[in-house]
């Protein structure tokens, strides 16, 4: 039961959009797809909308083929990154309109409206045009438009890229809940790993139109499976330091050696890659077992209540994550703590060997 | 010290101030001067009050040429614009269509109104005319000259064929200035063609009609070079339209007074109608106009 694509590839004359993708979507369940602009995440929408049709491969909904079958005959609605509704109508109308399409009863749809705007806290705009209302309030109606047609296939495209960061944080809160109490098959794309991490459910990590790994988002997050997946769901990207392993002794950035132990004790001898997101490294040590790495500090960027500094140790560019604003003045000599239990360890292949171990902290 | 501030404000003001004064209101004041004296040559003048316009306004023939005048510009709106609009919808999105449907409908703009007088002469002429010979062949005897309505339909033809590539090019910038995704969020909602084109793309398009509509409206009360070449007026005076009639009073019959008075009701009038048609599309089903 649920959607399924098989074998699915997109391509647009020269250009491959989507290559190989095997994907399947439980009713009732909640789906985002993370990825970087251009991952494909958009084309994997609109084929999953019927709004295009895959190059190769077919698309199953309750294991009946769909693969050719146009938009206005499936069960989806969809909001998009720009604030999408019919200038010349109201709100109400605006919300309606689907419901006005598949011609139900009149006091059906008052109350399915109202329901919706209900829900969406824009009860009060009902009688607005969507040019005199703020872009928060515009989205609100779109996304209530798509949830009154009760679809069971309801995407959502990067939907809250266009707002500001308050807004952006009360509306992943509330559709969040929303979401909760549906029974339809939900998709949503994101390039942030943090609103992916907030909206749980199963994750979809896309990079240059292939499906790099699928999973429950928390364990997709916690064992990225190659290199490219811990890129794409860090944020900044994940740190690499080069390394190898002999005799025992993990050796990495500037003539650092640590004993194997923990996750990393069965590391076979050869070259391999630490990952180390940016939130595991401090400025100040916190266990004993802590390895310090003197650095260069190249850039320092002030993130809302967080600083990102940016290193260099050794041969390897590192950035930092400090919670609260600290000016650090660039080419200042500094050092950081790292907790050998924090490291990710990819082979020559870029796959992952070894994670750390969740509930140490 | 805040006296002083406003002060300077006012230069800064100035240079606009001036430029206005010497591109509009000096040489309007001087039609005003001339609508209330009658001037005879320098230094005879006599003030006349309202006696220019008094006999303007109880001009039959006036009359006439403003009707004549609201008839042309009703039936150049109401063709040009949906048929711009229409020609807007047909033109390609994007490729190298669109680069040459735009060259295309941009060539009859690059020609100069008195050129274009000259070229419809040509093309209508019953004996050699590639137009005018091929209809008269078909049986149908076409000659502009002689006949009003088919003078009128030359003429219409003319500015329609010279002015609807303006609205077809403005309706086209509005079209693509709408994001793809409304039309996916119309799709999927399951909405007809015409409901796509009456909910998204007529009211998206409404900040550029508004401005094909006041451009097409005032040009075409103020036409001028077309009848004048194609038929100076004529048969009769069945197209001569304002302009014709005030450059006749003011060049032919130099009566400087009652042309300048004419000049003057001429503006007002185009000004009345520009804020009409202006405040009624503002308001009409209010969108998004922003």
């Amino acid at each position: 039961m649920g959607l399924t694509l098989e074998k699915l590839d997109k391509i647009v004359g020269q250009e491959v959009h989507l290559k190989d993708i095997d994907l399947h979507f439980e009713p009732g369940s909640r789906n985002v797809i993370l990825g970087r602009t251009l991952a494909g995440k958009t084309s994997l929408l609109r084929i999953l909308a019927g709004l295009d049709r895959p190059t190769r491969g077919r698309l199953l909904i309750n294991g009946e083929d769909y693969t050719g079958v146009t938009v206005r005959k499936r069960s989806v609605a969809m909001v998009y990154q720009q604030f999408i509704n019919y200038p010349s109508m109201t709100v109400y109308r605006n919300i309606a309109s689907p419901l006005l399409l598949a011609k139900l009863d009149t006091a059906e749809i008052d109350r399915k409206v109202r329901q919706a705007a209900e829900m969406l806290h824009i009860e009060h705009l009902l009688d607005r045009l969507p040019a005199e209302l703020s872009g928060g309030q515009q989205q609100r109606t779109a996304i209530a438009r798509a949830l009154v047609k009760d679809a069971q296939l309801l995407l959502l495209d990067e939907p809250l890229v266009n707002l500001d960061y308050k807004l952006r944080e009360e509306l992943r809160i509330e559709l969040q809940a929303i979401f909760e109490r549906r029974e339809s098959i939900v998709v949503y794309t994101t390039t942030e790993p943090a609103e992916a991490l907030m909206l749980g459910g199963n994750i979809v990590v896309m990079d240059e139109g292939r499906v790099l790994q699928t999973g429950a988002t928390p364990d997709v997050y916690h064992h990225p499976g190659t290199l490219k997946v811990a890129e794409v769901f860090s944020d900044p990207p994940i740190n690499y330091l080069q390394g190898a392993v002999s005799g025992g002794r993990a050796s990495f950035g500037e003539g650092i050696q640590i004993p194997l132990s923990g996750h990393l004790a069965d590391l076979t001898d050869g070259d391999y890659m630490f990952g180390l997101r940016c939130n595991h490294l401090f400025l100040a040590r916190r266990n004993p077992d802590d390895i310090e790495l003197s650095a260069r500090v190249t850039l320092s960027e002030i993130n809302g209540s967080e600083t990102f500094i940016h290193i260099v140790h050794g041969q390897d560019g590192l950035v930092v994550q400090d919670e609260g604003i600290h000016p650090v003045k660039i080419g200042s000599a500094l050092s950081v703590f790292v907790n050998p239990s924090r490291l990710f360890v990819y082979n020559g292949g870029g796959e992952l060997v070894a994670s750390p171990v969740q509930g140490r902290y | 010290m805040d006296k002083w501030e406003n002060n300077r404000a006012w230069f800064l003001v100035l240079p606009v101030f001036f430029i206005v004064a010497f591109s509009a209101i000096i040489p309007l004041m001087t039609v005003v001067n001339y609508s209330v004296q009658d001037i005879f040559g320098p230094g005879q003048r006599v003030f006349v009050g309202t006696e220019w316009f008094e006999e303007v306004l109880g001009d039959k023939r006036l009359h006439d040429a403003l009707w004549r005048q609201f008839l042309f510009s009703g039936l150049v709106l109401l063709i040009e614009i949906p048929l711009g609009v229409v020609i807007a919808l047909l033109m390609p999105k994007k490729g190298w269509g669109a680069s040459a449907s735009l060259v295309i409908l941009a060539l009859p703009l690059l020609i100069p109104w008195n050129v274009i007088g000259t070229i419809w002469i040509i093309f209508t002429r019953p004996d050699i005319g590639l137009l005018g010979a091929a209809i008269n062949t078909m049986g149908i005897a076409f000659d502009h000259t002689a006949s009003p309505i088919q003078a009128w339909i030359t003429l219409m033809f003319m500015e329609v064929w010279h002015w609807t590539p303006l609205v077809a090019l403005l309706a086209y910038a509005g079209l693509q200035a709408i994001p793809e995704a409304y039309y996916q969020a119309a799709k999927i909602d399951g909405a007809s063609a015409w409901s796509t084109f009456k909910y998204i793309q007529l009211p998206k398009m409404r900040g550029v009609l508004t401005i094909a509509v006041l451009l097409r409206f005032m040009d075409s009360f103020l036409i001028y070079a077309e009848p004048f070449v194609l038929t100076g007026g004529g048969p009769g005076n069945t197209t001569t339209f304002l302009s014709i009639y005030l450059v006749k009073i003011a060049v032919g019959q130099f009566d400087l007074g009652p042309a300048a008075a004419f000049s003057l009701i001429y503006f007002l009038i185009v000004l009345l109608f520009s804020w009409l048609f202006y405040q009624a599309l503002q308001n009409v089903g209010k969108g998004d106009v922003k």
